[in-house]
């Protein structure tokens, strides 16, 4: 898969599709012992409907996540879509190869014409003819905070999206449905803006060394400690972009003769830090413990291949909120396996740190785990604190490696003052170390937002995927045009929103996605969800051939399967 | 009215040719129109023959063949 695409398509956010990693050889020998059994074989594509957890007695609160099937019929017109799509493409290309009409793209100069063409694989056919005509509903300027509401930069595209023009207008008060701005930190006034202010006088903002040599602030050593301290570990090391703590992290941990196991889900950082990291890698299926399972025992089982010796380290890639899905890790059923298994787990909070748990400490918290369970906590400071960059947490030994040998924390620049500052300052509020309760209540809202704009979707009857807690709302659109027309419909009403679709989804399961954030009044969400339904209608969305919301599931059978 | 408009629309994003330029969407509008066209011209003109023919066979075939057997009975 190339980046580009996905880049583009995504506004920068995720290619999240592994394509590395083959499938684990037969498992021969060891049949019973199974840490989680089998009920059926692995879960058959078409058949997604995972209601609640196998391993019930793990789970401290009902674990809900659905995975509505793709009805039948729009599968089929999805792919004729795509199809008559395909055909104008290729009537688009052969039109421009012999010259007819105007040519805006890349192409090959006359002197290159006879070397291996540049710009004809399915990535770029994609893009010319598929992504270009709906390009209008991403890379959208925004000129002001993108807070719980702000302003686009209108406009207008005379040549159908192959190049766009300022009118100099500004869209004023567009709802914001799209920022991953869960607490609502991503602001220009309050506690955490003055702070950053006044830290700017102090110590100005680049910083212009890394962090070995003259770039270790006390602001920073004040920054990890306390990140040590939200996270409960003993200690942590803060990096100044998150993107680069996967994927520099990664090849630090690893390396040759190790095993990582990666959920198909993972994002791109963490696929390129584990590409990157020389390990094998192997793909079990989104959240499928028994898939996990069944890697894990094939490797301790066969060993390395050829060789036959034992794996030096296997490490499991997981994600706390899947940014794509809405869906939330098995964390207690991994951490079991890893336990069983002796594994270990590098757990990436990106969306869930803040916007998870009663204390918004992400999913260790949600789960009521330990956090030394967790070998590798990483997450970002992008999201929920409003600032930049990513930490890792963990045992000491791990951090005091990690700042011997992890290429961020070398070679790339420290994060910049006020950024650090702002995440000081947003996290004590989280924490409450502030005075206030604002965290609490920001946490507060934020669960009551996405149980409400949830529950209401549901009963309008669009597919929603992931947990009923997540605060990441994907909503089904399946086909390509609906994508350009959800996006257009959305931003007449004043809301904007984020769609995606391939290579960032399954090719038919395009989607838009809607982050809740605790900035988010009752009365915007009323607005969005009436858009929502005025939209559902015309575009007619509502799939969903669900009577209603799928009650609860309560555990009452205890299941035993982890006392052998 | 409305009504119509709304299944163009319908029309349009089931397709996919919503996203197309204008040019392209009457194309793929003439071509699918003139199949639709002429398969109800071929159906016209053709389909009234073939049920004659048609309903002559059947009627050969169940109004016949008993006279016939009949006739090897006796
Ligand atoms: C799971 C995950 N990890 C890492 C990142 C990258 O973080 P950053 O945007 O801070 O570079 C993201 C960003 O979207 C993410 O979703």
């Amino acid at each position: 898969m190339t980046e580009s695409s996905a880049n583009k398509l995504l506004n920068g956010d995720a290619c999240r599709r592994t394509s590395s990693g083959q499938k684990a050889s037969k498992n021969g020998f060891v049949k019973n012992h199974c840490l989680f059994q089998q009920p059926q074989k692995y879960r058959c594509p078409g058949e997604k409907n995972q209601h609640g957890a196998h391993n019930s007695s793990l789970y401290k609160r009902p674990f809900v996540e659905s995975f509505e099937q793709t009805p039948l019929l729009v599968a089929v017109l999805t792919y004729v879509g795509y199809g008559i799509l395909t055909i104008f493409g290729y009537l688009r290309d052969f039109l421009r190869h012999w010259n007819i009409g105007k040519c805006t793209m890349a192409r090959e100069r006359e002197e290159q014409k006879d070397f291996v063409p540049l710009y004809q694989d399915f990535e770029n056919f994609y893009t010319r003819n598929l992504y270009m005509r709906i390009r209008d509903n991403w890379n959208r300027p925004i000129c002001s905070v993108p807070g719980a509401k702000m302003n686009l930069v209108e406009r207008v595209s005379p040549d159908y999206n192959w190049t766009f023009q300022h009118t100099g207008n500004v869209v004023q008060d567009v709802i914001n449905m799209g920022s991953y701005n869960y607490l609502g930190f991503a602001e220009n006034t309050g506690a955490c803006a003055d702070a950053a202010v006044e830290v700017t006088q102090k110590y100005g903002v680049g910083v212009g060394s890394t962090r070995c040599e003259l770039g270790n602030l006390d602001i920073h050593e004040e920054l990890e400690q306390l990140v040590a301290r939200f996270l409960g570990v003993e200690s942590a090391m803060t990096f100044g972009m998150g993107f680069a703590t996967n994927s520099m992290n990664i090849p630090a941990l690893t390396g040759k003769g190790c095993l990582i196991l990666s959920d198909e889900l993972n994002h791109a950082s963490l696929v390129l830090g584990a590409r990157l990291s020389g390990s094998t890698i192997r793909v079990f299926k989104h959240n499928n413990m028994q898939s996990l399972e069944k890697l894990l025992r094939d490797a301790i089982v066969h060993g390395q291949p050829r060789t036959h010796r034992p794996w030096r380290k296997i490490l499991i890639l997981v994600e706390g909120i899947y940014s794509m899905e809405g869906s939330i890790v098995r964390l207690p059923e991994v951490i079991a396996l890893k336990k069983r298994y002796k594994a270990y787990v590098y757990l990436d909070e990106a969306h869930s740190i803040g916007a998870l748990g009663s204390n918004g400490k992400g999913v260790v918290d949600y789960f009521g785990l330990d956090p030394t369970d967790v070998d590798v906590m990483m997450g970002t400071f992008t999201k929920s604190f409003g600032g930049a960059g990513g930490y890792i947490g963990g045992r000491k030994e791990l951090i005091d490696y990690l700042r011997q040998h992890s290429h961020s924390a070398l070679y790339a620049t420290s994060m910049p003052p006020p950024v650090a500052q702002q995440i000081i300052t947003s996290m004590k509020i989280i924490m409450g170390e502030d005075g206030t309760t604002l965290g609490a209540d920001r946490l507060r809202q934020l669960s009551e937002n996405t149980t409400y704009f949830r529950r209401k979707l549901c009963e309008m009857g669009v597919i929603i995927y992931g947990n009923s807690d997540s605060p990441v709302v994907p909503v089904m659109l399946y086909m390509p045009a609906k994508i350009g027309a959800f996006g257009r419909e959305m931003l007449k009403r004043n809301i904007g929103t984020v769609v995606v679709g391939f290579p960032a989804t399954p090719i038919i399961e395009s989607r838009a996605r809607f982050c809740i954030s605790a900035a988010h009044t009752r009365e915007m969400l009323d607005t969005v969800l009436e858009a929502m339904n005025e939209v559902g209608d015309l575009l007619q969305l509502k799939y969903s051939r669900r009577e209603r919301a799928p009650p609860p599931i309560r555990w009452t059978s205890e299941e035993s399967q982890l006392q052998d | 009215m409305e009504y119509l408009a709304w299944l163009y629309y319908q029309y349009l994003l089931v397709t996919g040719i919503y996203v197309l330029e204008p040019w392209e969407k009457s194309i793929f509008n003439s071509v699918l129109f003139s199949a639709v066209a002429m398969v109800i011209y071929t159906s016209y003109v053709f389909v009234p023959i073939h049920v004659r023919l048609a309903l002559e066979f059947f009627s050969a075939i169940c109004g016949g063949q008993p006279e016939s057997t009949m006739a090897l009975m006796n």
